[in-house]
């Protein structure tokens, strides 16, 4: 078993989904000979060729809209959109048609695509290479938008995402991508959709975190330990559909909650996990939900940008706050 | 911008608006009975368009967009394809859904508001009609790369209006349909008006067909108004694309001789006397004329269509009318494969509160 990093995992997953099913292909900007500019997609080019490992004009928007046509005749697409920040010209494909051809056909026409694409800050990027967009893309019906948080999750995620019956947004935290390894089986295992993942277990305090924001929340959870504090930290992986009862029934445990996350604090989706807490866990809280999330800024560019993201220090002085009460 | 200028911009006409025949016309139009089938066409989509707007008028549909004396269009096109060619309609081309196995009563159930009308029973693998403009033309390429990569000997036919040639969708679609020769054919209902912007104010551009140019495929104008000469220009460039050569951009010129839809008042923003400029130009008079001349089209011929036509579409539309609304429970079911728990929540919170 190969100890890989989380592109690399990434990139094992698309090779193996083109290897079992040969309607996968995969298109996007420089994912052909360059094998895309993290390397996702390295090596493919060669294995597969032209025909299904496609580079694609510079056009965002036709690169989802060609995937919607792909997948309505029945392929596979796995679209790549180089950085989150360039996602935006394929909001009008999503929500105007990938999410919806199933709804609309009464399932005569489906939408099987992925899109993936890196995500997040923390990486020293240039301006509009940073940003955080999954709770507006969560906010669109009939889509699944998917964050895996390690190698093994990107792995089995990302395979799961790619057959799926319905288009997945597959949004990759740039941060991760070379910061840890584990051992990652290459077995065309996927593992589920529309479940949480636990990743630890205590009974004082339930963080729930998706994305890059795992690390600092575990990092959190474990100084916590340390002085006999037993947080429960749970990964979303998919934030929609949300697996709501995951996090209730831990909160129904723990009465506090922290929920942290990168994007901006409004209306970030930190705001929807509050909103199913008060709704189904009310009784059971011991003291406000609390977020830690970015700020409702502009995200800043290289030099301020550590001030912008939630680190350890923000999630620890959150969770203070909840253990107050008594 | 009349378009017909351009010397660079070749321009087809079969026949003209009085019906005369210019120059050879094509193998199928000499055939009687095809320019019949094609007839009968034209009238069953201008009658089925005169039954929605007197249904929307009545409060018995929902807003709808006729196609008025732009029937030649959809319908050429459509006549062209083969049944495992797939058609990607934007909102105007019922003509062509028409011709390619989409019934009356699916049209009426879709214009109506229920989206039992976009499962159509034939043409299982065309697109339902597109709303947001030009965003179809992407889903072309997309559908002509299937083809393609399976070897298949299909092509992908987009229609879309002269508004949409003005959406960086299209530019991108036409782009990349050129760089990697998509199986594909694209083409414009020019009708002059994008609801109240007249074409000129739309594009400085002496033609639309003539952004085929920068997306290095082929690009040419065709008379709208005349079904022969569409249907002539698609089969070529259908055949093109068959043959591997790649996409083809086709301008037809016609005129939106009603409102944009139901719900638009166009003589806010348009002089009559424009408007019944362009009605000698209308394509079904035209082929008419036609048909009197080489077939003997009579009184008689004729009355039975419109009585034929009639007759269909009075049937669709007591079906339609009898059509009971879809159990609440279906707005849930289609939004994915499978009702994720989430969603089955909301489902049982909604048929419990009904």
């Amino acid at each position: 078993m190969d100890e890989l990093n989380l592109v690399q995992a990434v990139n094992r997953a698309l090779a193996r989904a083109m290897a079992d099913d040969p309607r996968v292909v995969v298109l996007g900007e420089d994912v052909g000979r360059d094998g895309g500019v993290f390397r996702a997609t390295d090596g493919l080019f060669a294995r597969f060729g032209e025909d299904r490992v496609i580079d694609t004009p510079l056009a965002e928007l036709a690169i989802a809209g060609v995937a919607v046509g792909m997948a309505a005749q029945g392929l596979r697409p796995v679209a790549e959109i180089q950085f989150t920040g360039f996602i935006y010209p394929t909001i009008d494909q999503l929500v105007n048609h990938a999410s919806r051809l199933r709804t609309r056909t009464r399932g005569r026409l489906a939408c099987p695509m992925v899109l993936r694409s890196p995500s997040g800050g923390g990486i020293h990027a240039p301006e509009h290479h940073s940003e955080s967009p999954e709770a507006m893309l969560a906010h669109i019906p009939g889509l699944r938008v998917v964050i895996p948080s390690s190698p093994r999750r990107a792995y089995g995620l990302l395979l799961a995402a790619i057959s799926d019956p319905d288009p997945v947004v597959f949004l990759e935290p740039t941060r991760l991508y070379r910061a840890v390894r584990e051992p990652v089986a290459d077995d065309g295992e996927a593992l589920p959709l529309d479940r949480c993942f636990v990743l630890r277990e205590g009974r004082d305090l339930t963080f729930v975190t998706w994305g890059a924001m795992v690390l600092e929340t575990m990092a959190a959870a474990e100084r916590l330990a340390g002085r006999g504090v037993e947080a429960t930290v749970i990964d979303l992986a998919t934030l929609h559909p949300l697996d709501h009862e995951t996090i209730v029934e831990s909160v129904r445990g723990t009465g506090r909650c922290v929920i942290v996350h990168e994007a901006p604090l409004s209306g970030g989706w930190g705001a929807e996990v509050a909103a199913r807490l008060a709704e189904h866990a009310l009784t059971a809280l011991l003291a406000p939900v609390v977020r830690v999330a970015g700020y409702d800024t502009v995200m800043p560019l290289p030099r301020l940008e550590a001030h912008y993201m939630p680190g350890v220090e923000r999630v620890l002085a959150a969770a203070e706050r909840v253990l107050e009460f008594a | 911008m009349t378009g017909t200028g351009s010397p660079s911009i070749p321009f087809t006409r079969c026949i003209g608006p009085d019906g005369a025949a210019v120059g050879d016309l094509p193998d199928f139009a000499r055939n009687p009975a095809e320019l019949v089938r094609l007839y009968r066409a034209l009238v069953l989509t201008r009658s089925f368009d005169a039954k929605a707007v007197a249904l929307q008028r009545t409060g018995r549909l929902g807003t709808f967009a006729s196609s008025l004396g732009q029937e030649a269009v959809s319908v050429g096109a459509a006549a062209a394809m083969r049944p495992e060619d797939v058609f990607l309609p934007s909102f105007r081309e019922q003509g062509g859904q028409l011709w390619r196995g989409v019934t009356p009563l699916e049209l009426l159930l879709y214009w109506g508001g229920d989206e039992r009308g976009s499962d159509f029973k034939a043409a299982r693998e065309d697109f339902p009609v597109c709303v947001p403009v030009g965003s179809h033309a992407p889903h072309a390429v997309g559908v002509a790369m299937a083809f393609k990569l399976r070897r298949e000997k299909r092509v992908a036919v987009c229609v879309l209006g002269d508004g949409a040639t003005s959406k960086g969708d299209v530019a991108e679609a036409l782009n990349m349909a050129g760089v990697w020769k998509a199986p594909s054919v694209f083409v414009i209902n020019n009708n002059r008006w994008a609801i109240s912007v007249p074409v000129a104010r739309q594009t400085a551009a002496a033609t639309l067909a003539q952004k085929a140019v920068a997306a290095g495929i082929p690009g040419e104008q065709v008379d709208g108004n005349d079904v022969v000469a569409v249907r002539a220009v698609v089969e070529r460039a259908l055949a093109r694309a068959r043959a591997g050569d790649g996409p083809s951009l086709i301008e037809a010129l016609t005129y939106r001789l009603g409102d944009h839809t139901t719900a638009d008042d166009a003589s806010r923003y348009r002089d009559d006397a424009e408007v019944s400029a362009h009605w000698p130009e209308e394509p079904i008079a035209r082929l008419r004329h036609h048909l009197a001349t080489v077939a003997g089209w009579d009184k008689a011929q004729e009355e039975r269509v419109l009585e034929e036509t009639a007759a269909l579409l009075e049937r669709a539309a007591e079906a339609y009318l009898a059509t009971a609304p879809q159990p609440a429970a279906t707005v849930f079911d289609f939004t994915y494969a499978a009702l994720p728990a989430e969603l089955a929540a909301q489902r049982r919170q909604a048929l419990e509160g009904s």
